[in-house]
This record gives structure tokens, C-alpha cells and sequence, in this order.
């Protein structure tokens, strides 16, 4: 009697945990099946009252009117060479640095870590406006370089991979060293490979972090062809207030690539995202 | 002083150690340490344009603490931290939970709570503004209310806080899953021996078993939303009426900085919202003692 009892209780919480996950899902999913919904309707179709749920055709005006409105090829090309210089100069100089904080002596070690640690504990809005300066000044506002230019380096990366750096025994390094190799071979032939995992990781965290960046570009390119999708959709928010098909067509425009990337990826976007620990 | 005398092979590891730091240090140097040291240098300073600035002492600061808008901000702020951190935490550890049980399709449910994380906040905040909408927009009429989410003071903050927690907690659910999992299962073999409910299994041994990523989770959140800014720049324009209930600080930095063009009063709040940061984080690591479990 006792067995049974607990074996439907344990068949309730089973059944429980299903119905509690799936309503989540639904309304995490909600958003975007609406997003996808409204962006085929028309106008007044989007505004009926009582509202339809799904449009009568395919709608693809509106996606015709939001690239008409916003140079979505230059967005899509802006985003992607920001991403791009911004992911290598993560890699690169935070690879460099962090090998070098985690595996090698020199004087002025702890002074010099203390600053990247500085930077990652100050909120990246007290740099904007001199940083801002500095480019209006170098006259390369509106530029790609612009948009790359806050994250030439990350102190993230560099406090990031010198974490990997030292779960690496130091034995594989002192055996590279002992075949003839100087400490730059060690590193880029012997070290750095092995950090694949955690390389991965802050690629799609720095992608993501400037994809989803809003303040910077907003303030450094006010030029509509040489903004990133973050900053155009938000122009294209003061442009269309009630066209609210159009604008949901521009934001499925700007959010696809992205999507369709993690849809690929999801296990290395999740975990590597999940590992970097923080937006 | 002996540590002069390096071996060669000493020196040069030290050589090449300096030249890897440089590009870094470099780049740190130039784009944060010196612009912070200049950010301070401008809250004491009033912007005469182009760059150009005049040295007022305390002014910006006497001006910004007799603002009532910027009060008003600081409070929008904490009030934004109270409203979002202990709800979403709540909810993405129930996610997380759920998650850690034995159950099919484990790898779609994540991949679902945690889609809002790739999407730009500029991107999802838009179908919000729809779903919101005071007019048209479909939870109005699935409410049969008039409810202005977006334009009523009284109701945009709440609103803006729905999208927040909606946006983080798959993320959250994912670093406390991982936590979940690091709990040994036997420690729950031997409660259920004991006979122990479920909910006092979770006060007995999940709680103080996952508190360390909880703390570790509410601070990375607290902190998140102390700086929030492109959320509500998102969902409230600046020409909404109800801007002022709801604008952070940071969103009052970006108005004053870059509109009104008044960049000494700007760094005089960002530095305001990092003496709040710090004042946070301080409360957190003595506060933390009462509550997370490191023992085991």
C-alpha cells in the first residue's frame, strides 16, 4: 500500500515539474512566437479588437518597409566587423597577457594585474564620455573603429584566461622549454591550443556583449549608416510609434542572425556564456 | 638588493613576460585608467563645449544632490534592484530545480529559457512595448483592462521589471543549475531514509548546499541592475511622460551627458552610482555570513 502511494507521488511530481516547465516555456517563448505573428499582419489587423492570432497572409511588406527605413546591410556589416576586431583583439592580447600572468615571473606582476582587476570592477559608463572625447578628438567618430574601440582589450578576457592558464600544469610548458622552444614558442605552440574550450567561451561572450551593447555605439556613431542593429533599432523605434508590424519586422531582422547562430551552437553558447560568469 | 641580479634565462622569460602584458596594459592605460582619472577630474568641472571645461570645485555635486530628479533616479534604481533581484532569483532557482530533475527534452526547455540572453535588449524590449501597449496591445485585451504598462507612472516600473526578470532568467536558472548539480546525491539518499518532506529537504540541504552560486548569481544581478540603462531606454522613450518614474541612473547619466551635453554633471552621477555600487557590494560580503553555507 505504502510502495503504491509513494510511486503516484512520485508519478504527481513528475507530472508537476512537466506542466511547471512547460508554461514556463511558453511564456519564454510567447514574446518572440508574437513577434513572428505580428510582423505578417497589417496594420489594422495587428490593432483588431478582439485581437487575431495569426495573420491572413504573409506579410512581407513590412519587412520590405523596415529595411526601407533602416540601411539594414550596412547594420548587418557595422555589427558584424565590430564583433569580429572586437573578438580578435579579445583573444589575442587577453591570451598574451593572460599566459604571461599566470605562467611567468616579472617584476611588477601584482601592480600591474591590479589594474586589469581595477578595470573589470568599475562600470564601463565611467569611461564613456573621455573615451568618447578621445575619438571625436582622433576625428574617427562614425567609423568602425569606433564602435571597436572600447573593447581593444578586455580585462575580462585577460582575468578569464589566466584562469585557464593556470589549470594548465606547469610541466607541459617547462617541456616545451626544455625541447628548445623560447617562452612566445611555448605559448603559441604548446599553451595556447590547449585553451581551446575557454578561447570558445570568450568569443561568443565578447559577440554577445557587443551585439547587445547599446550605449557606446548610440553615442559614438549618429551617423544611421554607420550604426550597429542595437542603435538602428532604436531610431527606427522613434520612427514607426503605432506601425507596430514594421517595427516587429525590423526587430526579427536584427535578432536572426544571432538566433539562428545560438540555435546552431547551443550547447557552446549556453555553457560558454555560463562560464564566463557575468554581462 | 640581490633581485637585480637575474639570471639570463630569468631575464628573458621577464622580458617576453613584459612584452606579452604591453598591448593589454597599453589599452588599459589609455581607454580606462586614464579616462577614470579624467571622469573624476570632469565631476568637478562644468563642460563649456568642444571639449573645453572650467574647474567649479563641488558645484556639480551640490547642483546633483538639490536635483529631484536625480533622486528621484536614485531611487528608480534601488526600487528597479528590489523589484527584479529576490523575484528573479526566486524564479531561477524554481527553473533550475526543475530542470535538475529527471525529465526528457532537458536540453530544449534550456535552450528556451535561456534564448532571451543572445537577443539584443534593443531587439526583444520592442515586441514588450507591443505586448504592453495601452491601446492594442494583446494583455490589455486578454485582461479586458485599460492599463497604460508603458505610460502610467504607476504601472511602467512593474512593467520594465516584468521584461527584466523575463530576460535574466534562464541565464541565472543555468549558473544555478550548475550548482544544483555539484550537490552530492547521496546527501539526499540519506535524508530521504530519514523520511524528510521535500520542502525541508530544500531547507535542510538544497538551500545552504547551493548558497554559495546564489550569492555569487545576486551579486553579478545586483550589480546588473544598479548599471541598468538599455532596458528602460527601450521601453520608455524619453519624450513618455512617465519617464521620470522609472529612469535609472544611468539612463540620467546618458540625458545629461550626451543630450544636454552637461558632461561634468554626468560623471558627477557616474561616480555617484559607483560609491552606490561599492556601498552594495560592502553590504553583501558582511551580510553574506548569515547566510551562505561554505562549510561543505
Amino acid at each position: 500500500m505504502k510502495r503504491s502511494s509513494m510511486e503516484s507521488s512520485k508519478a504527481l511530481n513528475t507530472v508537476l515539474t512537466y506542466v511547471f516547465l512547460i508554461l514556463g516555456a511558453l511564456i519564454m517563448i510567447f514574446p518572440f512566437v508574437w513577434m513572428i505573428l505580428t510582423s505578417s499582419k497589417t496594420v489594422p489587423e495587428s490593432m483588431a479588437v478582439p485581437p487575431t492570432f495569426f495573420p491572413k497572409q504573409i506579410m512581407w511588406d513590412n519587412f520590405v518597409e523596415a529595411i526601407k527605413s533602416l540601411p539594414f546591410l550596412n547594420l548587418y556589416v557595422n555589427t558584424g566587423l565590430m564583433i569580429l576586431f572586437r573578438v580578435i583583439c579579445a583573444v589575442l592580447f587577453s591570451s598574451m597577457a593572460g599566459y604571461a600572468f599566470a605562467k611567468l615571473e616579472f617584476r611588477g606582476k601584482g601592480l600591474l594585474f591590479g589594474i586589469v582587476l581595477v578595470q573589470m570592477s568599475l562600470p564601463s559608463q565611467i569611461f564613456i564620455i573621455p573615451q568618447y572625447q578621445m575619438v571625436a578628438k582622433m576625428g574617427l567618430a562614425n567609423t568602425i573603429f569606433a564602435l571597436v574601440f572600447p573593447g581593444l582589450v578586455s580585462a575580462f578576457g585577460v582575468f578569464f584566461l589566466r584562469q585557464t592558464y593556470m589549470g594548465i600544469p606547469k610541466e607541459i610548458g617547462e617541456a616545451a622549454y626544455l625541447d628548445g622552444c623560447n617562452q612566445w614558442q611555448t605559448f603559441y605552440k604548446v599553451m595556447f591550443p590547449l585553451t581551446g574550450t575557454s578561447v570558445a567561451a570568450l568569443t561568443i561572450f565578447t559577440a554577445v556583449f557587443a551585439y547587445s551593447d547599446l550605449m557606446w555605439p548610440l553615442v559614438v556613431n549618429s551617423d544611421l549608416n554607420m550604426m550597429t542593429l542595437s542603435s538602428g533599432l532604436a531610431t527606427l523605434r522613434g520612427q514607426f510609434t503605432t506601425n507596430f508590424p514594421v517595427l516587429m519586422a525590423g526587430s526579427l531582422l536584427a535578432m536572426l542572425p544571432m538566433v539562428i547562430l545560438y540555435l546552431i551552437f547551443q550547447k557552446q553558447f549556453i555553457e560558454g556564456i555560463a562560464s564566463t560568469g557575468g554581462k | 638588493m640581490k633581485k637585480n641580479k637575474l639570471s639570463p634565462a630569468a631575464r628573458r622569460e621577464q622580458n617576453w613576460a613584459y612584452l606579452m602584458v604591453a598591448p593589454t596594459i597599453i589599452g588599459l592605460v589609455v581607454l580606462n585608467l586614464w579616462p577614470f582619472v579624467q571622469t573624476i577630474y570632469t565631476s568637478f568641472c562644468e563642460h563649456l563645449g568642444f571639449g573645453h571645461y572650467k574647474f567649479v570645485g563641488l558645484a556639480n555635486y551640490i547642483e546633483m544632490f538639490q536635483n529631484g530628479e536625480f533622486w528621484r533616479a536614485t531611487w528608480n534604481t534601488i526600487l528597479f534592484c528590489i523589484l527584479t533581484v529576490p523575484v528573479g532569483l526566486f524564479l531561477s532557482l524554481l527553473v533550475a530545480m526543475l530542470l535538475n530533475a529527471k525529465i526528457k527534452f532537458k536540453g530544449g526547455f534550456r535552450t528556451i529559457f535561456f534564448l532571451p540572453m543572445v537577443c539584443a535588449p534593443a531587439a526583444v524590449t520592442m515586441v514588450w512595448r507591443w505586448i504592453f501597449n495601452g491601446e492594442y496591445g494583446i494583455l490589455n485585451q486578454v485582461l479586458g483592462a485599460k492599463i497604460g504598462w508603458i505610460t502610467d507612472p504607476n504601472f511602467v516600473m512593474v512593467s520594465c521589471a516584468i521584461v527584466a526578470i523575463w530576460s535574466n532568467i534562464g541565464y541565472d536558472a543555468v549558473l544555478l543549475l550548475a550548482g544544483l548539480q555539484n550537490i552530492p546525491k547521496t546527501l539526499y539518499e540519506a535524508n530521504s531514509i530519514d523520511g524528510a518532506g521535500k520542502v525541508k529537504q530544500f531547507f535542510t540541504i538544497t538551500l545552504p548546499m547551493v548558497s554559495p552560486t546564489l550569492f555569487v548569481v545576486m551579486i553579478m544581478r545586483l550589480m546588473a541592475s544598479v548599471k541598468v540603462y538599455d532596458l528602460i531606454y527601450m521601453m520608455v522613450e524619453e519624450t513618455n511622460p512617465a519617464v521620470t518614474s522609472v529612469q535609472s541612473l544611468m539612463y540620467l547619466f546618458y540625458r545629461e551627458s550626451f543630450v544636454a551635453g552637461s558632461r561634468g554633471m554626468g560623471s558627477a552621477i557616474v561616480i555617484w552610482t559607483v560609491l552606490l555600487i561599492g556601498l552594495v557590494t560592502v553590504i553583501q560580503f558582511y551580510g553574506q555570513k548569515k547566510w551562505v553555507n561554505y562549510d561543505v
